[in-house]
């Protein structure tokens, strides 16, 4: 199916959950100026904001709201594009987006439609289109943040100063090749294998940022202890609502139960776990085993243990300090609470954000998709390799080789790039 | 109406040559036309074939039984390979060649073609009938008619050179220029534009003090361009080195008042890998010398080529800058540099046979084309020649595939690409360079060369002998003893084959779609959301394929992702 001409018109809500002041509707395909002029009577004139009455096929008014008209292809999504700004109520954008279903041509949009248009249309590059949906998807403070970053371009203006680098040592190594011979401008270049080298790693550090998944999905926070050492009450407690089902039976947590929570504006997930304990019971263990596994990958570990934990890195929590004999906590541990006087939370809940926000990248840092470091890791390996092979032609190979990698993720780039470089930096012409 | 030739060429320089000898050993019967016969071989500008890139297109040439290769070892009195000190996959050969020698070289190849006739004359104007070229009309106003013809006019389209406040008509220093023909072209609504290039003054090599400057002599180590070759005949010349003076950049200040390429008189763009020294003393104004090769024309020719320091300044400011460098304190100029500015036709408006579209039955090659350099002319000149004669006499065309050849990647960036500077080949363009070798013209190509039926029977024998040498070292027969260049050869692939491997592993990945064919009709302006600049470059190189739309500049992965959905949506 061809992007335009024979695509559907697409409509969705584009603005926030109702009730809201305002609500934006977005109409886009070919069919958009038809489905304005079906509810508004006429389209503005481009670009222009305009009140119009919005009336239904019966001719009932429906909202007076504001208009825009947008001819393609100079738009978001690179097609014709209508905006509704309506009364924010339920009702108001039910009915509108009712009406609009009965437009010839025009049909709801899917998830992630509109950005995916925009893309096919050439209207944002893959790297902007990844960070569009996840700012579509981001739930917390922190990852809009990042998702906004992506969208204006801010990996591409990171992965284009690399490549800006790069384009700068790939003309030094074809400038031997090319010219080694034959031009004295162009002399043995020694620095540039550690030069290659400086840049790989400085790649690779590049890729030490948290992923972007786990700012998305949230970080895995895993409460694990033996049987009845309180992990059901405590992700209960955080997460303000009844998740596991407590009770004094041990065993009584079988799986893994998530409970998505915000905390500090991140995204976590709390994981219950099994507890843990010798058991022969088929179902027990099954659930014993997974507990085990999921400790293992967590990000962070809340144990509730008196013995040692799994993870050295884990937070070791001494739960139930209400109860008798419990009171003191154990050097062993970092922090006593109780769910039910509310005693320690406060401390638990800093300690787990300090840890978290650890994870955090640094204030510019980016955060890649997993096909964003996949490519930033072969650039990286491409120049690692350049800069151990003894032999020059197959340096340079190397190097194009992680310039494509880069390109992948911003786009075109050829050899004129490279020539520009070149020759804005060397007298060629003998 | 009865044609007297079937192909026609315009232009006696090395895309003219190679074009009409292609086109004649592919048996049409052709006229090669030339506004003066004794310039046919001429080498307008530097005395040497060959180098890094341009070396590895000569020896592409030679296994299709081209000219320059033979002519090269016959007039080289001066050897070098370059970037002997790396891979082999990055050496050049390069000669210094005896102009003479060279241009009786070509000569005699030419005269010696039975299907070859040379016509003296300047070319007016194409004989255009409907949109189709049915021969051209002479300066004398008689006609030839031919099935089809080849452009290769160099220089000399519309050519005006510069020296100075000076200004002239021609294509070279004493020569005229095909002004009407350029007139002509341009009234048929073809994209046409301007070039410059440039060449130095020549120096009379008894007033240069040889004693205090640097010699660079000739390789020892024995090799030649052709593998059909004379060998080496021409006794060897060392040449010398000297550099410019922060007096010369001096005077070369003083002068740029009147340098026709600062006051913007040439609008053409020149070079950037053979700048003016002019060029160069502005644009890197922190270096504060230049190296000069001085290189000897010939043999019983006293005349020195300065190469570093073309110019088109004035008379007397040349007179002066010459003096201000060392060892040519009292050397006289035999000839001032001058720059020249020439009509070239957008290469995106030709296919890969490097036929015109607009035109049915033209087809273009060398300069006229954007590009520089003698190998670059030969290699299109070559290209243009076999399959006007295919089309001539209706055979199959004779196609160069980028993976394959030097010659494939220059038609597929010219054809693809266009140019915005005068196109020169370098290794940097090819993404195959470690298989395209100067040593291994003849295992990639002669296959290839021998399906054209353009071959000569030794040839065709040289190229099956090579098979068959190789095909006996793959099997550990021992190699004969004249086989030394098969040996090295395939040592070369041992080494290469891992890098190979792993980057057709890369290229493969990354060119999944890149086989996905788009119909000629196929309309871009469907695409939603290309920029007008996307959209001029893909309706002005009419990609066949996904992955030729890839390599077009500007086209970025979200357009190609684009165009892949349309062209599927069209095809489902």
């Amino acid at each position: 199916m061809s992007p335009s001409a024979a695509a559907d018109t697409i409509f969705a809500l584009s603005s926030g959950a109702l009730p809201a002041a305002v609500a934006i509707i977005r109409v886009s395909g070919p069919a958009a100026k038809q489905a304005l002029e079906t509810l508004a009577g006429s389209a503005p004139e481009p670009r222009v904001a305009r009140v119009r009455a919005l009336r239904g096929a019966g001719g009932a008014l429906l909202d007076r709201a504001l208009v825009l008209w947008f001819p393609g292809p100079a738009t978001a999504t690179g097609e014709d594009l209508a905006e509704l700004h309506l009364h924010g109520g339920r009702a108001v954008v039910a009915t509108v987006l009712s009406e609009l279903g009965g437009v010839p041509g025009c049909r709801p949009a899917e998830a992630g439609e509109f950005t995916r248009r925009a893309f096919l249309n050439g209207r944002i590059d893959l790297s902007e289109a990844e960070g569009l949906a996840d700012l579509l998807a981001a739930e917390t403070e922190a990852a809009r943040r990042q998702a906004i970053r992506m969208a204006e371009g801010g990996l591409t203006g990171v992965v284009e100063r690399l490549r800006e680098r790069l384009l700068g040592l790939a003309a030094r190594a074809e400038a031997v090749l090319e010219f080694g011979d034959d031009e004295d401008d162009v002399a043995p270049d020694h620095r540039l294998k550690s030069d290659l080298a400086d840049l790989a790693r400085e790649l690779r550090q590049t890729l030490k940022s948290s992923p972007a998944e786990r700012l998305r999905d949230g970080f895995r926070v895993v409460v694990a202890g033996p049987p009845n050492s309180g992990k059901s009450s405590l992700i209960n407690k955080i997460s303000g609502r009844s998740v596991a089902i407590e009770s004094p039976i041990a065993g009584t947590t079988r799986d893994l139960l998530e409970a998505p929570v915000i905390l500090d504006g991140m995204a976590i997930i709390l994981i219950d776990s099994a507890g843990l304990r010798a058991t022969d019971e088929v179902i027990e263990r099954l659930g014993i085993e997974r507990a085990e596994q999921a400790i293992t990958v967590a990000d962070v570990l809340l144990w509730l243990g008196d013995e040692a934990a799994p993870r050295a890195d884990a937070i070791r929590v001494h739960a139930r300090c209400d109860l008798l004999g419990r009171g003191v906590m154990p050097a062993t541990a970092d922090v006593a609470i109780s769910v039910k006087t509310g005693e320690g939370m406060e401390k638990l809940r800093n300690l787990l954000a300090g840890k978290l926000s650890s994870f955090l990248p640094a204030t510019d840092m980016l955060l890649m998709t997993d096909r964003q470091r996949g490519l930033i890791a072969s650039c990286a390996e491409h120049l690692e390799q350049a800069a151990l092979t003894p032999i020059p032609e197959v340096a340079s190979e190397d190097l194009r080789l992680g310039l494509r990698s880069l390109d992948q993720i911003v786009g075109r780039a050829d050899v004129e790039a490279m020539l520009d470089a070149l020759f804005g930096r060397f007298c060629i012409g003998k | 109406m009865q044609e007297e030739f079937d192909v026609l060429v315009v232009g006696g320089g090395h895309a003219g040559c190679e074009a009409a000898a292609a086109a004649a050993r592919r048996g049409a019967r052709t006229a090669l036309v030339t506004m003066d016969a004794r310039m046919i071989g001429a080498m307008s500008c530097n005395p040497a074939i060959g180098g890094v890139g341009k070396g590895h297109l000569v020896r592409e040439v030679d296994v299709f039984d081209g000219l320059i290769a033979r002519a090269a070892d016959e007039a080289a009195i001066h050897y070098r390979m370059l970037n002997r000190s790396k891979g082999p996959a990055v050496q050049g050969p390069r000669v210094q060649a005896d102009r003479r020698r060279f241009r009786a070289a070509i000569q005699g190849i030419v005269a010696a073609e039975p299907n070859l006739s040379v016509i003296e004359g300047s070319v007016d104007a194409l004989l255009i009938s409907g949109e189709c070229v049915q021969g051209v009309e002479l300066g004398d106003g008689s006609h030839v008619r031919s099935r089809t013809t080849v452009l290769a006019t160099g220089t000399f389209l519309g050519g005006r050179l510069f020296r100075g406040s000076e200004r002239q008509e021609g294509g070279r220093i004493g020569e005229g220029a095909a002004t009407r023909l350029a007139l002509q072209l341009r009234a048929q609504d073809l994209p046409i534009a301007r070039l410059k290039t440039g060449t130095p003054p020549r120096l009379d090599g008894r007033t240069i003090d040889w004693a205090v400057l640097d010699r660079q002599p000739s390789d020892r180590e024995l090799w030649s361009f052709s593998t059909m070759g004379p060998g080496r005949v021409a006794p060897q010349l060392a040449c010398a080195l000297t550099r410019t003076t922060p007096e010369t950049h001096d005077i070369i200040r003083a002068s740029l008042d009147d340098s026709p390429l600062v006051g913007g008189a040439i609008e053409g763009r020149g070079p950037r890998y053979c700048p003016s020294i002019e060029d160069k003393v502005t644009r890197f104004a922190d270096r504060d010398s230049h190296q000069i090769f001085l290189e000897p024309e010939g043999i019983d020719d006293h005349t020195i080529y300065p190469n570093g320091i073309s110019t088109s300044l004035s008379v007397e400011a040349q007179d002066a800058l010459i003096r201000s460098i060392p060892g040519l304190e009292s050397a006289v100029i035999a000839q001032h540099g001058y720059a020249v500015e020439y009509d070239h036709i957008d290469p995106r408006s030709l296919d890969s046979r490097l036929a015109l579209g607009g035109l049915k039955g033209l087809f273009c090659a060398g300069q006229i084309n954007g590009t520089t350099g003698y190998e670059e002319a030969a290699a299109q000149g070559l290209v243009a020649g076999l399959n006007a004669a295919c089309e001539a006499l209706g055979a199959a065309s004779v196609l160069f595939d980028r993976s394959e050849s030097y010659v494939g990647v220059m038609i597929d960036d010219l054809t693809l690409q266009g140019i915005s500077e005068p196109y020169r080949m370098l290794t940097a363009r090819a993404e195959y360079r470690l298989h395209l070798r100067a040593d291994n013209a003849t295992t990639r190509l002669g296959e290839a060369a021998l399906a054209s039926g353009a071959v000569s029977d030794p040839r065709r024998r040289s190229i099956m002998r090579h098979f068959g040498l190789r095909a006996d070292a793959k099997c550990g027969r021992p190699i004969q003893e004249d086989g030394a260049d098969v040996f090295r050869e395939i040592e070369a692939d041992t080494l290469y084959a891992p890098y190979l491997a792993r980057l057709d592993r890369e290229l493969s990945q990354i060119d999944a779609t890149a086989g996905v064919s788009i119909g000629a009709a196929f309309d871009y302006r469907r695409v939603g959301g290309l920029s007008n600049e996307m959209l001029e470059r893909l309706e002005a190189a009419r990609p066949a394929t996904l992955g030729e739309v890839s390599r077009i500049r500007g086209i970025t992965p979200a357009a190609v992702s684009a165009i892949l959905i349309a062209v599927r949506g069209i095809a489902a």
